[in-house]
């Protein structure tokens, strides 16, 4: 009996080690095979990113890049604990948080999005017109009715109810939110001081609703509700929104060409941490950014360093094809240009 | 004497699993504790008393949080209890013996079901239900969500944790409680009346057990309560809960105090938790002086568990 079960726990034993054999000698093969790169942050480009990836490495068997989309802040919370190679996010860093970080982090733009508002109103089927100052007056719980006179102003010939306005807006902490806000409060001196720029803020109005698909979903629920969804869920969705009125003064309907067009207007500072919200130029969708992806200047690996730039470099050129079938706008090519300037500064 | 010394490494063995069980517990106070240190040194009490919730600012304040929190599950409470008990005892007591399993199973079946599904049922189904009744009622705006949505499906999802624990109470009433009242000349009403008496503290821990998993409910709670972080006993207002808060925001909260705030809202939570289930506890022991307790406590201890 005493040997039977002896010989029972050595064989669970010996089975036990095998796996860790096996594990040693392929980490062994590991060095051979592809390299592995990890990366972490915004759940915005995840669509393209990951078809980046997959499509990257059809061309580069020998460059596996994996990437979580745990949002943007927990992206820049890894990339500066140095447990992630390379981050993503759709708002830039800010001065502390560079500062914070362990060495200097570049900013290289990767594709554009946009933010459109959508809204619930019984009786109007045509497109709204909205400019920043309703919107930010909607949002600061100023504006309460659909016929208020500042919306109607804008709406000549649309026949408005006199409805009270359902404000909805994201309550998961979000680059969109941070989008929206950010033109806001750039057209509107009283939203800036009292909601300002953040992922997550304090709203003074309205009920959160997580994801865009909760925020659509009450939207088309609630007659008389207002929202704001990112321009790819809503083009994916064939939902209708109104036009925003951009800085030059015309009505612009998000599509891709307009919010590319509003990157195409801004000046673009040397560390490409710019916000493209209320851009110049008559084409230009106001509600538009950037989003980023980040990498350290000097990497501590300079093989994976060499492989991200290489990446980097086919994503913003080749790359870029991919962006308008799943939604997103391409970068302008000064930018790219000047993106390609700055890769070269990696090492 | 090997026999012996088998018992001791066993009970050593087993005892050692049970200190971990403790372990844990103080490992995730001490955590939540060291982690929030950012915002315990600069809020202080404050923090439980005031209600900004500002992330732009650097502002925190969870007041409307517990408020959230406490009113949706004591609301939930209110809805459910009645309704629970009055499911325990016609299982128990009233139901044709043939009905008796499959209601059992029935209402065990709604804890099956995962709070994602009840948070979608709410949004598609609840919602759209409570916004007519706000709009017959007229009130402004008619959104949906709100404290009464999130009363109504932390009810649903209490339900059957109560009901099965008093249920089992009931049933292991001793027969002769019921028999006695009957040969004293007892209606049927009044014999249930006798059993229930006798299992009351066990069924207010079968209450307190559905308090502590309404208050930690989280996604069902987030798609429907609006979100909106306001003290208000307006059942129609949308607010908000600390489950829902730590959900929302955790994943984009890059800023040290911002993260540390939220992980003392986990800490809040936590000391809420531990307190209700010390009460139901407290409950149960204070039972135990009694007569019922041999047969009773041993239900309890379990479900609690």
């Amino acid at each position: 009996m005493k040997l039977k079960s002896l010989l029972i726990l050595v064989s669970i034993a010996l089975a036990a080690c095998q796996p860790s054999e096996t594990k040693t000698s392929s980490a062994a093969f590991a060095s051979t095979g592809p390299m592995t790169i990890n990366g972490a942050g915004a759940t915005f480009p995840y669509p393209i990113y990951s078809k980046w990836f997959d499509e990257y490495q059809k061309a580069h068997p020998d460059v596996r890049i994996n990437y979580q989309s745990i949002g943007s802040g927990g992206g820049i919370k890894q990339l500066s604990a140095q447990t992630v190679f390379f981050g993503a996010s759709d708002g830039p860093m800010t001065d502390a948080q560079l500062q914070a970080a362990p060495g200097a982090i570049l900013h290289f733009p990767t594709v554009l999005g946009g933010v459109v508002p959508v809204y619930n109103v019984t009786g109007v089927t045509q497109a709204l017109r909205f400019n920043g100052s309703v919107l930010a007056d909607i949002y600061l719980g100023k504006i309460t009715k659909w016929n208020d006179a500042a919306i109607v102003a804008l709406n000549p010939g649309v026949k408005l109810p006199a409805d009270d306005i359902a404000v909805v807006h994201r309550s998961d902490g979000s680059g969109t939110t941070y989008i929206f806000c950010d033109f806001l409060s750039k057209v509107s001196p009283d939203y800036k001081q009292k909601v300002g720029v953040s992922t997550s803020v304090n709203w003074p109005a309205g009920v959160g609703a997580k994801g865009n698909e909760g925020v659509s979903g009450l939207v088309r629920q609630t007659p008389g509700a207002i929202g704001y969804v990112e321009l790819i869920y809503a083009l994916q969705n064939k939902m209708s929104y109104g036009s925003v009125q951009n800085k030059a003064g015309q009505f612009v309907t998000a599509s891709l060409d307009s919010v590319t067009a509003a990157a195409a207007g801004a000046a673009m500072p040397d560390d490409f941490r710019v916000s493209i919200t209320n851009a110049d130029g008559a084409a230009a969708y106001p509600i538009a950014s950037f989003t980023w992806l980040l990498l350290y200047e000097h990497p501590k690996d300079a093989a994976r360093g060499k492989a991200m730039v290489d990446f980097l470099k086919w994503a913003l050129t080749d790359g870029q094809r991919f962006a308008p079938s799943l939604g997103y706008a391409p970068l302008p090519q000064p930018v790219v240009a000047k993106e390609m300037q700055a890769l070269a500064k990696i090492q | 004497m090997r026999r012996s010394s088998d018992d001791r490494k066993f009970r050593l063995s087993t005892g050692a699993f049970a200190a971990l069980v403790l372990l844990i517990v103080i490992g995730i106070g001490f955590e939540l504790t060291r982690q929030s240190m950012l915002s315990i040194t600069k809020f202080g009490l404050k923090f439980w008393t005031t209600s900004t919730w500002d992330p732009v600012s650097g502002d925190f304040g969870a007041l409307p949080f517990i408020w959230g929190t406490l009113y949706s599950a004591i609301l939930a409470l209110l809805i459910a209890t009645p309704i629970a008990l009055g499911i325990a005892i016609f299982i128990s007591e009233l139901s044709p013996r043939v009905l008796r399993q499959p209601l059992a199973y029935l209402t065990e079946l709604l804890a099956a079901i995962p709070s994602i599904v009840y948070g979608l049922w709410g949004i598609f189904v609840l919602v759209p239900i409570v916004r007519k009744v706000e709009i017959a009622m007229g009130a402004k705006p008619a959104l949906g969500v709100g404290m009464l949505s999130a009363a109504l499906i932390l009810a649903v999802m209490v339900i059957p944790f109560s009901s099965s624990v008093a249920r089992e109470i009931l049933k292991n009433v001793p027969s002769t409680q019921r028999e006695a009242a009957y040969a004293l000349g007892a209606t049927r009403w009044e014999a249930i009346k006798v059993a229930i008496g006798f299992g009351k503290s066990g069924i207010i821990g079968a209450v307190m057990l559905g308090f502590g998993r309404a208050l930690g409910e989280t996604i069902a709670v987030t798609m429907v309560i609006g979100n909106s972080p306001q003290i208000s006993a307006s059942l129609f207002k949308p607010q908000y809960t600390m489950a829902a808060v730590i959900a929302n925001e955790f994943t984009e909260a890059a800023d040290e105090l911002y993260l540390h705030a939220l992980i003392e809202i986990g800490l809040l939570l936590f000391i809420i938790t531990v307190a209700v289930n010390m009460i139901s506890r407290l409950l149960i022991w204070s039972m135990k002086r009694r007569v019922t307790a041999p047969i009773i406590a041993p239900i309890l201890e379990e479900a609690v568990a």
